[in-house]
């Protein structure tokens, strides 16, 4: 093919000299002279500190930010008043610093061209810049239909693109949230209790007096809140039971370690749920009152018994039963965890469905120590034309399937833009904000294959991570701490709106994402739907509707409301509608047996690895953020690369020491392009690897992250999608290892 | 007045908060740190145990920093608290060579650095050390032992806890809840 994107290595020699040689005033401009002027705009108070909400991950923790006396940042912590973090960032959001201080950042716009028969970029305007992606999607709108443009995006900056995607007549707007992340357990208590889980959970591990854990690595994920919360819990002596194929902090903090065989949960989870109703632990009234479908569920559980359960799990019948009881004891303050990122196996939502249906008998949905119910806060929309409908949307490209996803998979997309003449329409043109799809979606094959037939691929983030070698252009956005964003709102136990406002002016000739995309809406004809002069009109605005101002939140940060009702909890007896088809909490679903799936979970085995093999799985460490952190210097310090944790005794049968680096090959026969160091440890068990996910960055420009580590995503070839909302099962992929530089014998033969 | 801080191993995750807050509070140069998480691993599988402790200086009350100290760099300030005066310091490094939790670091800028508890820039000021306000886990107790009712008398009182290396005589003053 002609014009195949290659992947272009941002060089040192296309950006290196940047901050001279850029064509742009503002890029001329010192950033200390920029910083000095945007001080003095900034009254007494905000010379102190000035509120944000944090980026770094999905949290979105508040907090302020603090200057040195020379007026730059110098630290970030907490918003006392938040009800996310407490007044206590995690270390990310401590480190957020070093996302803004990162001299690896994107400077200014690129364009791909080609130069000598070799693809590099140049710089360009923004003007320049936004032309080219405004022409190339009136093309394909002209040629093939709006609808053929996708959005992927993570974080704050995607509402504006995704308002402007609607606004052109396109609704496919994916996140990789949902199909890569968290969608089966939304799915699944969607079809429960008629409610998903949503961000941050509503689980009240604060007053819980049993917590299980399945496959949660609290402590390691460090969701602000839930780790905040699992701390009082051990305060408190509430019981905590983790089940992990690996030794996770949590276990380290937990009463019951489950070690587990990888890919069984689905048969303990039977097998507990066996013996809360046989025992008859589970909370009867509840039950009777709210549920439907128990005396099918009876029936479905009779022979999963904890022996049942053991062949499968390897977990001692006694141990099943001991920790029930535990939970029975606890019931209604008992919390079995949903998780976050649950896109394992390929059925993950009937597992979901099963923790769903096992918190139902105990009674804890809605009850103290169990499930809250959620506080929302919305604001108005700013008054826009309303959007065209659509002509068609991504769902076309799978008749009949996925019907149950309650979103665009991202995946879904990646597939329907590989050409098939079955399709009538295949994606012709990606944005792509805020997320390094590279490392993100699995099968990096295909997701290439996928790119390589855009007509348009444009890349809006602050650093040069994989996806951006892929794009035609790439729009450098400012960091948080250098922007306004729409104003936090969301759930929690109290409704509360957040403000982030820039502590800094744009460094280099980046932009906020809400200017790149009302900037873009004026050359597509658009801005009719972005009618407001700044995004400070636009907020204070929002915020009058409400009885604030923008004044206001510049000054507190977090406003907190009270609650319409004193709700928080079930009041005893209280008669509860569900948004289900029967209004009820459905045990046994007929929504999922409507659509050909079993209405009640079934444990199905799963591949096991071959002879040599490990099954590789992966997890999250404190100081990073998917892949996204990897360059952050505040953070590289406390994390730089992944290890490769092993088991002892496999390590003396391939005879691997600690601290050894090895390549790892998968099933598919992919080896990973840098090693990993081995971390020999009775933290797991011998039929699995275990890895942090975000590392073995092949972006050079990423000068402190390059080559440090392995990536899991690129070994996670095979992909087991769930065939009710189409996530994408990520651990089923099983490796083993080289212990010799592979391009060194290759090299050889 | 004698500060301490007490850290309860049963609640640390090991998220090392700690450390990336007293860098950007203290401006510690990346690549170093006044703090630093330790994680004890023992058992075999699967029957294991881990500490986690954020460990730092002990702010001994029988400092062999301070008492080898030639130039009076190393000295003990309010609450007893171990400080380094930089313009004294000569740069010998007996005082990183003598700590036996080797707490200190050598300073890019030519002396030795170490936790100060945030005396000067937040205790004094009423506020609590940058890792003690931060921990998300507040696994950190910080305050006067001589006052029974400081976070840190209290949670001594009635946890179990204990000091690393007491037989070095150190009298320290970083106590871990066990």
């Amino acid at each position: 093919m002609a014009n195949r994107r290659e992947f272009i290595r941002i060089s040192s020699l296309g950006l290196g000299g940047m901050a001279l040689a850029g064509g742009s005033l503002s890029l001329v401009k010192g950033s200390e002279v920029i910083e000095s002027l945007f001080q003095s705009q900034l009254s007494d108070r905000q010379r102190q500190r000035v509120p944000t909400y944090c980026e770094i991950c999905f949290w979105k923790c508040a907090g302020w930010v603090y200057f040195n006396e020379d007026g730059k940042i110098k630290k970030i912590e907490g918003n006392d008043n938040d009800l996310n973090c407490n007044g206590r960032l995690c270390p990310r959001g401590t480190g957020g610093v070093g996302m803004y201080y990162d001299p690896d950042r994107l400077k200014t716009p690129l364009i791909r061209t080609e130069e000598r028969g070799r693809q590099t970029f140049r710089e360009a305007s923004w003007d320049e810049a936004l032309s080219y992606i405004a022409e190339k999607m009136q093309k394909i709108a002209r040629e093939h239909g709006p609808e053929c443009v996708a959005l992927f995006t993570h974080g704050s900056g995607g509402k504006y693109f995704g308002d402007l995607l609607k606004a052109t007549g396109s609704t496919n707007i994916a996140a990789p949230s949902f199909a890569q992340c968290r969608g089966p357990r939304e799915v699944a208590f969607i079809y429960t209790f008629g409610e998903s889980i949503d961000s941050p959970e509503n689980t009240d591990i604060r007053d819980t007096r049993c917590l299980v854990l399945i496959g949660s690595h609290i402590g390691e994920n460090m969701h602000n809140g839930q780790v905040q919360e699992m701390s009082d819990a051990i305060d408190r002596g509430a019981t905590i039971i983790t089940v992990d194929p690996r030794y996770s902090t949590a276990a380290s903090k937990s009463k019951y370690w489950l070690p587990i065989k990888p890919a069984t949960d689905i048969a303990l989870l039977l097998a507990w749920i066996h013996v809360i109703i046989f025992e008859e632990l589970y909370d009867r009234d509840y039950v009777e009152r709210y549920t439907v479908g128990f005396e099918q569920l009876k029936e479905h559980v009779r022979n999963k018994t904890p022996e049942w359960a053991y062949g499968i799990t390897t977990i001692k019948p006694h141990i099943i039963r001991e920790t029930a009881r535990e939970m029975g004891n606890a019931s209604p303050a008992v919390i079995v965890h949903p998780g976050r990122h649950v896109t394992w196996y390929g059925d993950d939502t009937q597992r979901s469905r099963s923790i769903a249906i096992l918190n139902a008998l105990l009674g804890s949905w809605g009850r103290r120590g169990g499930f809250y119910r959620n506080a929302n806060y919305e604001l108005p929309s700013f008054p826009h034309p309303e959007f065209p409908e659509p002509k068609r949307t991504w769902r076309e490209a799978f008749p009949g399937k996925y019907n149950l996803a309650t979103t665009v998979l991202a995946n879904g997309v990646c597939d329907a833009t590989i050409p098939s003449a079955d399709r009538s329409c295949n994606f012709k043109g990606w944005i792509v904000c805020g997320t390094n799809l590279i490392e993100t979606l699995p099968n990096q094959k295909n997701t290439i294959e996928a790119i390589q037939n855009l007509e348009l691929l444009a890349v809006i983030d602050t650093m040069p991570m994989e996806i951006t070698g892929w794009a035609d252009v790439v729009l450098p956005e400012c960091t948080y701490l250098e922007r306004y964003d729409s104003i936090r709102t969301g759930q929690a136990r109290l409704p509360q709106i957040a403000l982030r406002m820039p502590a800094s002016e744009p460094l280099y000739d980046s932009k906020p994402s809400w200017w790149i995309a009302k900037e873009l809406a004026k050359k597509l004809g658009l801005q009719a739907y972005f009618d407001y002069d700044t995004i400070e009109d636009l907020l204070d605005w929002q915020l009058r509707q409400i009885g604030s101002s923008l004044e206001e939140m510049q000054r507190i940060g977090v406003k907190t409301f009270e609650r319409d009702a004193d709700d928080l909890y079930f009041a005893d007896g209280e008669a509860i509608e569900f948004n289900t088809s029967s209004g009820k909490i459905e045990l046994y679903s007929p929504d999922f047996e409507a659509e050909g799936f079993d209405p009640l979970p079934n444990y199905t085995p799963h591949e096991e690895p071959p002879e040599g093999f490990y099954r590789l799985n992966y997890g999250r460490g404190p100081a990073h953020t998917f892949s996204r952190t990897a360059n952050n210097a505040n953070l590289t310090d406390i994390m730089e690369e992944n290890s490769l944790w092993v088991n002892p005794k496999v390590a003396s049968q391939w005879g691997i020491r600690n601290d050894q680096y090895v390549w790892l090959r998968n099933q598919d026969d992919i080896t990973s392009k840098f090693p990993i160091k081995v971390r020999v440890t009775e933290r797991i068990r011998w039929d699995s690897v275990y890895m942090v996910h975000g590392f073995g960055h092949d972006q050079k420009r990423l000068t402190r992250c390059y080559g440090k580590g392995a990536s899991d995503t690129e070994l996670i070839s095979r992909v087991l999608v769930d065939p009710i909302m189409g996530g994408t099962g990520m651990r089923g992929n099983f490796v083993t290892f080289v212990l010799e530089d592979p391009a060194a014998i290759a090299a050889d033969t | 007045m004698r500060y301490a801080m007490a850290v309860d191993t049963r609640k640390c995750v090991g998220c090392s908060d700690c450390v990336v807050a007293c860098q950007t509070e203290n401006n510690v140069p990346i690549g170093y740190c006044r703090d630093w998480v330790v994680e004890v691993v023992d058992g075999t599988f699967p029957q294991l145990e881990i500490e986690i402790r954020s460990e730092r200086c002990n702010h001994c009350e029988n400092a062999p920093c301070v008492r080898c100290c030639p130039t009076g760099a190393s000295h003990y300030s309010d609450g007893g608290t171990v400080l380094v005066n930089s313009r004294k310091c000569i740069g010998c490094g007996a005082c990183i060579a003598s700590c036996p939790y080797d707490a200190r670091y050598p300073h890019p800028d030519g002396y030795p650095d170490k936790c100060t508890f945030c005396l000067t820039n937040r205790v004094q000021k009423g506020l609590k050390p940058a890792c003690v306000a931060v921990c998300p886990t507040k696994c950190l107790y910080f305050g006067d032992l001589e006052d029974p009712n400081s976070d840190v008398s209290r949670v001594l009182k009635v946890r179990k806890w204990k000091t690393l290396i007491p037989e070095a005589g150190t009298k320290p003053h970083l106590y871990f809840l066990i």
